[in-house]
């Protein structure tokens, strides 16, 4: 606290070309002294207060919690105790809860809740050094693809049409996330991916973003949309970033079961281990009817990136891909209609006092919950209701394993799997508003890598002929987050994506 | 034949089934590290998991599974080493996360078997159709406030194991005897404490009624009974009732129905139009439970002898009867008790002292065994007393005496009040010849054919000894002087 107060006495100059540095640089930087902790972190909050108004990309932000941790971070520095991410400043989706910090998963229900803990991921950034600024905006309770079901309205995709001013969503449900670093406000963000929410996002704002093997990160403390699917995972300018959040955010914890008591490896190694010999397959069933062109050819220039770096390109099946949505929107919304239900009113959270228990609960529930959301557990109830519970929950559940066993007998033949993140890039606001299976669509790429719990990442590979950026996708085996991110390396490097968007801080 | 009841059209069979919910005995609850002792302030024993706050995940206990387990073995049951938990979906003020975690599809324990004794000594077996473990839910409270319901979330998340039987029950005595006995194994088996009154053990209870050699007849679920006697009762009213409405042209409907101890007699308590739709599925939150082969092993080696094996040995090592075993072995403390008594001594006498004085001491004075002053090393003493002829059987009981009233150990109240025998011939032949002298015409009596007469010699004389003298030499003597 002190600490925070004497810098604030003597501020030194806030260099907004900070801003634009990865994560990795910064690290650099901080290290060898060439710039404070304290300093880092302000020029984010100075980017923070100019953009987010505009953006509404962080629900809440913590300037003087961030300068607190930010002047930790710079002690720590000089006595040479620095960890891997001491005084880089990130965004928090809010799904994660945070402790002493509201965290309201973007919903109403959720605005007055503050709690008393810490999730697993968040804990292991913080013990590492990082500086939380805030906590970034994003679908309520996760569900969306375009941040526009936020309790706290919509967030703003940085990025421009070439010579349009339409403003775009970012993506979602990780939207928040996504435009912050994306704008350069955060260096780096948590997001949590269900059917695509890392990806998508990621692909729509230009960014690296990874969903990581299912039980891979820690599930403790982060809200629950559907258990089954939800993954942390991190999004950063960077594919070497995304391996370093990765690393810290991951691991065993006992308070998850279905997370995976297995050693994590290095990560940050694998990002420049090369595609030479590897086999990358390209599966026949994601190349939809009504795809844009710009998508195909951009999947095609990946092929040709990666045959150059010495892979071999397999074609492969994946034949259940097609049932991949059906699937998800019957499993994701069964589990959520449950996960919700502890949104009562009773013990946390806004209650509408009613006549009775039934009818607090009601009036509870319809004033806290959205559209979206009621749609969900109302769809996720029908599936599991007695009569229909075999025809949709039981049936999706032998599909999924379907959908696995598809991509286990491809991993047989290939290391990594090439597709585009998503089959289009970002569209505006108000788009697709009108009809939910069209904005369900978005996730048609992304939602089969989650029903199989495998990882997948997007890498920023191109940009559309509007000037929009967007993504290819690479999915690996089980646990084998390393193959992915040398795959998605060497992408990256071929791409050498370095378009910025409209709406950025200033000096980045 | 078996049990029936009478109606206006001739004789009814009954058929019971009973799912007991036996609260596991564990330090903390089936999902959380809360503790899971009973009492404590109003939720005091609540963490974050438990009052299903966001983010929070459900852990697995291992203990409350050994628990389950070793219920499951002491069942004979079939252990599942594959099982798995379900949500049970449904809002209620004390059910925070909106679902029970449950084990509906794949229980832990399979089909085992109890065997139940009945009054006239029939032995019956009553099939045990599974065990299941789940979650308890915090408890409302309607009358703390005038317009508010007040919940203490405690109990919630406790772990609770439900067992159910088949409808191989068809008698109010059967039930009950059902209940007691299984309670009984619990007990043993220290998974469960077995408190219905603070309802650790609570029954719910299947009837249906039918004619001799029909199929079931549609049934009616008593809810949440709480002790043996209203299962009992509960059984018998709603079996009665249930005729009435078949004989009075009338159709059971299946429905859930509550058991009024006050008035005797079940009520409606929502039927099964309104019943939930629970929506089950998979808990996505925990993996399946696997049980590794060596640990169940190890728990089964590891198992107490149980009531049925007890009983079996003590007959056979001890000599008792079928039905004095049975007493001896009705809870592990007395048999414990009993054992501890007979070691190294005549196990019959000391069954004998234990169910007679000792069990009566405890009945007149409000004790249990285990707050009785009258230990069983001190009853043992007693019993090696009586053996080497330190003191005569009557004595015995006077020492007992003593020693409930004090706890002291049988060898100092004897010295104390100086009630040692008198095997001294010297002093019995003074005794025996001056009741003689004194008796002259009982003597002539005696001698004229009246041989009654002998144990009045015989009482005589040990009054006058004060009871210390040793019954067989007085009795030799008073023989030998009346000669």
């Amino acid at each position: 606290m002190s600490k925070a107060v004497t810098t604030k006495e003597a501020p030194p100059a806030a260099r907004a070309e900070l801003c634009g540095l990865t994560i990795a640089q910064a690290a650099a930087g901080l290290e060898a002294r060439k710039f404070s902790a304290v300093e880092l972190t302000r020029a984010h909050l100075d980017a923070i207060e100019a953009l987010n108004p505009r953006l509404n990309a962080l629900i809440t932000v913590t300037p003087e919690l961030a300068l607190e941790q930010a002047a930790a971070a710079d002690s720590r520095l000089a006595q040479g105790e620095g960890r891997a991410l001491t005084g880089i400043p990130l965004a928090i989706k809010d799904l994660f809860c945070t402790e002493g910090v509201r965290t309201t998963a973007a919903s109403r229900i959720l605005e007055p809740f503050t709690p008393p803990y810490e999730s697993t991921v968040t804990a292991q950034l913080k013990d590492l050094g990082a500086v939380f600024l805030g906590k970034a905006n994003l679908d309520e309770f996760a569900m969306g693809s375009s941040n526009m079901t936020s309790g706290f309205g919509p967030v703003e995709n940085p990025w421009r049409r070439k010579g349009s001013d339409v403003r775009l969503v970012p993506g979602g449900s990780s939207g928040g996330s996504a435009s912050a670093v994306a704008a350069r406000i955060a260096m780096g963000a948590t997001g949590t991916d269900t059917g695509g929410s890392i990806r998508q996002p990621a692909s729509f704002c230009g960014l690296a973003g990874i969903k990581p093997t299912y039980g891979r990160c820690s599930r403790f403390g982060i809200v629950a949309f559907a258990s089954s699917l939800d993954q942390a995972g991190p999004l950063a300018r960077t594919v070497e970033d995304c391996a370093i959040l990765l690393g810290a955010m991951a691991g065993f914890d006992a308070k998850d079961s279905t997370s995976a008591d297995r050693p994590v490896p290095y990560f940050r190694r694998a990002v420049t281990a090369g595609v030479r010999g590897k086999r990358i397959g390209i599966p026949a069933e994601y190349r939809m009817p009504g795809m844009p062109e710009e998508i195909e050819a951009l999947w095609q220039r990946g092929v040709r990136w990666l045959k150059g770096e010495g892979a071999e390109i397999v074609d492969i099946s994946l034949p259940h891909t097609k049932y991949g949505l059906p699937v998800y929107y019957i499993v994701a919304p069964a589990e959520a209609s449950s996960n919700l239900a502890r949104y009562d009113g009773v013990r946390f959270g806004a209650r509408i006092d009613g006549e009775d228990l039934i009818d607090m609960y009601e009036r509870t529930r319809a004033a806290g919950f959205g559209a979206e959301v009621k749609r969900r557990i109302m769809i996720g109830t029908y599936v599991l209701s007695a009569g229909y519970y075999d025809a949709y929950y039981l049936k999706a559940q032998k599909v999924r394993a379907l959908i696995l066993r598809d991509f286990e007998q491809a991993f047989a033949k290939v290391d990594a799997i090439l597709t585009p993140t998503a089959p289009s890039a970002a569209f505006g606001m108000g788009e697709k508003m009108d009809d939910p299976i069209k904005m369900y669509l978005n996730d048609v790429f992304t939602v089969p890598a989650s029903l199989a719990g495998v990882p997948a990442m997007s890498v920023p590979a191109g940009l559309s002929e509007e000037g929009l950026p967007l993504g290819l996708q690479v999915i690996g085996r089980h646990f084998d987050e390393e193959t992915v991110f040398a795959v998605s390396g060497a992408l990256e490097q071929a791409a050498d994506f370095r378009a910025k968007p409209a709406v950025m801080a200033k000096g980045a | 034949m078996g049990y029936s009841l009478e109606g206006a059209t001739g004789a009814w069979e009954v058929v019971v089934g009973l799912e007991v919910h036996a609260q596991v005995i564990s330090e903390s609850k089936l999902f959380s590290g809360a503790s899971a002792t009973y009492g404590g302030a109003p939720n005091a024993h609540v963490s974050f998991v438990d009052a299903g706050f966001p983010g929070m995940l459900p852990v697995i206990n291992r203990e409350c599974v050994a628990q389950a387990v070793r219920t499951g073995l002491g069942l004979k049951a079939k252990i599942n080493h594959w099982s798995r938990f379900d949500r049970k979906n449904y809002f209620y003020a004390d059910l925070p996360s909106g679902y029970q975690i449950s084990q509906f599809a794949h229980p832990v324990v399979g089909t085992g078997v109890v065997e139940i004794e009945l009054a006239d000594g029939t032995l019956k077996e009553i099939g045990i159709t599974r065990l299941h473990l789940e979650q308890d839910a915090g408890k409302s409270m309607h009358d703390q406030h005038p317009s508010k319901s007040v919940i203490d979330l405690n109990r919630a998340g406790v772990a609770l194991m439900e067992i159910v039987s088949e409808p191989d029950i068809s008698s109010p005595e059967e039930a009950g005897a059902y209940v007691r006995k299984l309670r009984q194994i619990l007990r043993y088996l220290g998974t469960c404490d077995g408190n219905m009154e603070e309802g650790s053990m609570r029954a719910d209870v299947n009837v249906s009624v039918r004619k001799a050699g029909e199929p079931f007849r549609t049934r009616c679920e008593i809810k949440n009974v709480n002790s043996v006697r209203f299962v009992m009762h509960a059984v018998e009213a709603e079996a009665r009732r249930q005729i009435e409405v078949w004989e009075s042209g009338g159709e059971v409907v299946q429905e859930t129905r509550l058991y009024d101890p006050a008035r005797g007699e079940t009520r409606s308590m929502r039927s099964k139009e309104d019943a939930h739709d629970y929506r089950y599925f998979p808990e996505p939150d925990l993996l399946p439970l696997v049980l590794d082969e060596a640990w169940v092993k190890a728990l089964a080696e590891k198992l107490p002898e149980l009531p049925d094996e007890k009983r079996k040995r003590f007959c056979e090592q001890y000599g008792l009867s079928f039905y004095d075993a049975g007493v001896l072995v009705v809870d592990q403390v007395t048999a414990d008790f009993y054992e501890t008594v007979a070691k190294g001594r005549d196990a019959k006498l000391a069954a004998n002292w234990v169910m007679g004085e000792f069990f009566a001491a405890l009945n007149r004075t409000g004790t249990t065994i285990e707050t009785s002053p009258v230990t069983a090393e001190n009853l043992g003493a007693l019993l090696d007393l009586i053996a080497d002829a330190t003191i005569n059987g009557k004595i015995a009981k006077e020492v007992f005496e003593a020693m409930v009233e004090t706890g002291r150990a049988p060898g100092e109240i004897v010295e104390e009040k100086g009630l040692r025998q008198v095997t001294d011939t010297g002093a019995i032949e003074a005794a025996v010849a001056a009741v003689i002298a004194a008796n002259a015409d009982k003597v002539a009596e005696y001698k004229a054919g009246k041989e009654k007469l002998f144990g009045f010699f015989v009482g005589q004389v040990m009054k006058a000894m004060a009871g210390k003298g040793n019954p067989a030499i007085v009795n030799e003597e008073v023989k030998k002087q009346l000669q």
